[in-house]
């Protein structure tokens, strides 16, 4: 019967073990209760064990995706969904003492209050510099991906390879690169001087006061660059899959290249926009060292604040409390827009 | 008149592409070109004058060194916990549908799904609730192999995809024991797939900032080096190490590509050979 059913119990194994870590990593329980937590976890390990050993090949065979599964998950158990549980606890406690280290969970709302009223600009400077910044990896990213995809020929790996390349030097480089660039007596500034185009940036909003560096334009900038990759792969991926004969069936039913690219090349080239949009707006949104390097105090995003309260000030509850709100908003975000967008899959 | 329109289409979308890989690259000019300036003072910033010498010497910079050394042990250490674990993983979830594969797959997204910091804070609390370990670089290599695990995974998953499992049957109808089939048929057909998932992933792991970040404690990590230094100065020789793993990077890819237009030709050849 057991063996028959081996399968509800890998999984049962499974569940109750990932919770088991969930609930030592997060200490719900104390003192003895805790040992009969590790208890559990033990009896389970041996007993599907067991049953692997002496169930037949049958029983092996329905267990075996668990089992193969199991140290991989378990490690996300303890490593990623604990962690997620303590972050919203702690978000949720105060400080016992002022001079304590302990932390006494007693649904303290008033760090949700404070992390809104305080930082409630860092969170709209987050999710606006990370959208236009999206938006710009798609204007920018697309044209090369489609360039490559369907002009690449011979050369379209060497190309990509290309696009790859400049991402392979340390992120924190790149960023400290770009400001070099855009420093005040930077390369960039002095050829706008000479053009004169200074008060076209100016009115443009690029440029403030004569400088380009440590502007909200750097600090978008910093963004899309940094996250173009992200946006231009998935777009290539979906536009490489494309089969070319129904572009021409397009062209042959005499439409026009416009049209062509409108209703065939475009829609079916969305499911990469879309992978693209995720996997740049969700990294940009926490990032904190394009702000750092390339803004200024005016330019701050949540990130920097999450960071600062964290790090620096020790205010766990305060930074926790952000960290949620960021965590819980942009899964609200993720959620509505793959209701928009259909349900194709992320990865 | 209308050919002479969509080829000035044509062409401008051409020349769009190639300002966007002038721009790409931009960023990379400067590195290596400031890998040769003469600084004057901390800042690597304006140019000075051409110098050999951050080349002659790019090691001088001991606690750059050191740092390196640190981020490539953590990171090789990490890399290889994750391949095993997310390989495993994806072999379990691309043989046969079973129960709560899908809850499964929700799981492995989700660390791809959240924001870099959120990961990285989150881990932070758990540790500081804790008296097992402190924050450092077994902290750090935790918190890696975290986000490398669904990673490996899915990319392995991803690539093993249209594999073949009645390879597999055919082993054991042959009489070979189940390790043996998985010695001889499984893991040289999913092999290619896992070395390029663990190259990813370990190139995820020596770049990331973010969540070493807040995990690290005392340890210093190559880009955690860059990051304080910033802060004082920014000696050139960060600038060599960097244009160095561009360069290798770029024969790699180079060789890649040559080899693979070989590969072609050959195909080519006897192609032509078998007509």
């Amino acid at each position: 019967m057991l063996a028959r059913r081996a399968d509800i119990v890998g999984l049962g194994a499974l569940a109750v073990s990932a919770s088991c870590l969930v609930a030592l990593g997060t200490g719900w329980f104390q003192g003895t209760l805790n040992a009969l937590v590790v208890l559990l976890l033990l009896i389970v390990v041996v007993g599907v064990l067991v049953l692997a050993a002496f169930g037949g090949p049958e029983a092996r065979r329905l267990l075996a995706p668990y089992g193969l599964m199991k140290p991989g998950l378990l490690w996300m158990a303890l490593f990623f969904l604990a962690p997620v549980w303590s972050l919203v606890r702690i978000s949720l406690s105060t400080k016992e003492s002022r001079f304590s280290v302990r932390y006494e969970f007693n649904w303290a709302w008033e760090n949700y209050s404070r992390a809104f009223s305080d930082f409630g600009g860092q969170f709209q400077r987050a999710f606006l510099y990370s959208f236009i910044a999206t938006i710009l990896t798609i204007v920018i990213g697309y044209p090369i991906a489609y360039v490559i995809a369907f002009r690449g020929g011979r050369f379209k790996n060497f190309l990509l390879g290309l696009v790859v390349i400049p991402f392979f030097t340390s992120y924190l480089i790149r960023t400290i690169a770009w400001s070099t660039i855009l420093a005040d007596q930077g390369p960039l500034v002095s050829v706008l001087n000479k053009l004169g185009l200074v008060n076209v940036f100016e009115w443009l909003h690029i440029m403030d006061n004569g400088k380009l560096l440590n502007t909200p334009a750097a600090v978008i900038g910093g963004l899309t660059y940094n996250f173009l990759p992200f946006m231009l792969l998935p777009i290539y991926v979906s536009l490489e899959k494309i089969d070319q004969n129904l572009v021409n069936a397009a062209k042959d039913l005499y439409s026009t290249p416009t049209v062509a690219f409108r209703k065939v090349v475009l829609p079916l080239s969305i499911p990469g926009v879309f992978a693209g949009t995720l996997l740049t707006f969700i990294p940009a949104a926490g990032d904190f060292v394009n702000a750092q390097f390339l803004g200024n105090p005016n330019t701050t995003m949540i990130g920097n604040s999450i960071q600062d309260q964290f790090l620096r000030q020790n205010n766990y509850p305060v930074a926790s409390a952000m960290s949620t709100v960021l965590m819980v908003s942009i899964t609200a975000l993720v959620l509505l827009y793959t209701k928009f967008f259909g349900t194709e899959k992320l990865v | 008149m209308n050919s002479l329109r969509s080829r000035i289409a044509r062409i401008s979308l051409n020349v769009f592409a190639g300002l966007g890989l002038v721009y790409l690259f931009t960023p990379i000019f400067f590195i290596v070109l400031f890998s040769f300036n003469k600084p004057k003072g901390n800042y690597n910033i304006v140019w000075q004058e051409f110098t050999f010498d951050n080349w002659l010497d790019p090691f001088s910079q001991s606690s750059l060194t050191a740092a390196l050394w640190t981020s490539l042990r953590i990171s090789a250490a990490a890399t290889l916990i994750s391949t095993i674990f997310g390989s495993l993983i994806a072999l379990a979830l691309s043989r046969r549908a079973f129960k709560g594969s899908s809850v499964i797959n929700l799981l492995l997204v989700l660390p791809l799904t959240t924001p870099e910091i959120v990961l990285g804070s989150s881990l932070a609390t758990l540790f500081l609730n804790q008296t097992f370990v402190d924050f450092g670089s077994i902290t750090v290599m935790i918190a890696h192999v975290m986000f490398q695990v669904s990673f490996v995974a899915l990319t392995v998953r991803a690539r093993i995809r249209g594999f073949d499992w009645t390879l597999e049957q055919a082993a054991a109808d042959l009489g070979a024991k189940p390790w043996r089939t998985f010695r001889y048929v499984t893991f040289p057909l999913i092999l290619p797939g896992v070395l390029a998932a663990s190259l990813l992933a370990f190139a995820l792991s020596i770049d990331d900032f973010i969540i070493t970040f807040f995990n690290s404690g005392s340890t210093v990590t190559f880009p955690l080096q860059i990051y304080g230094a910033a802060r004082v100065r920014i000696p050139p020789q960060i600038n060599v190490l960097a244009s160095m793993v561009l360069f290798f990077s770029v024969a790699l890819l180079v060789l890649g590509t040559l080899s693979g237009q070989r590969s072609e030709a050959v195909k080519a050849l006897k192609r032509s050979k078998d007509k």
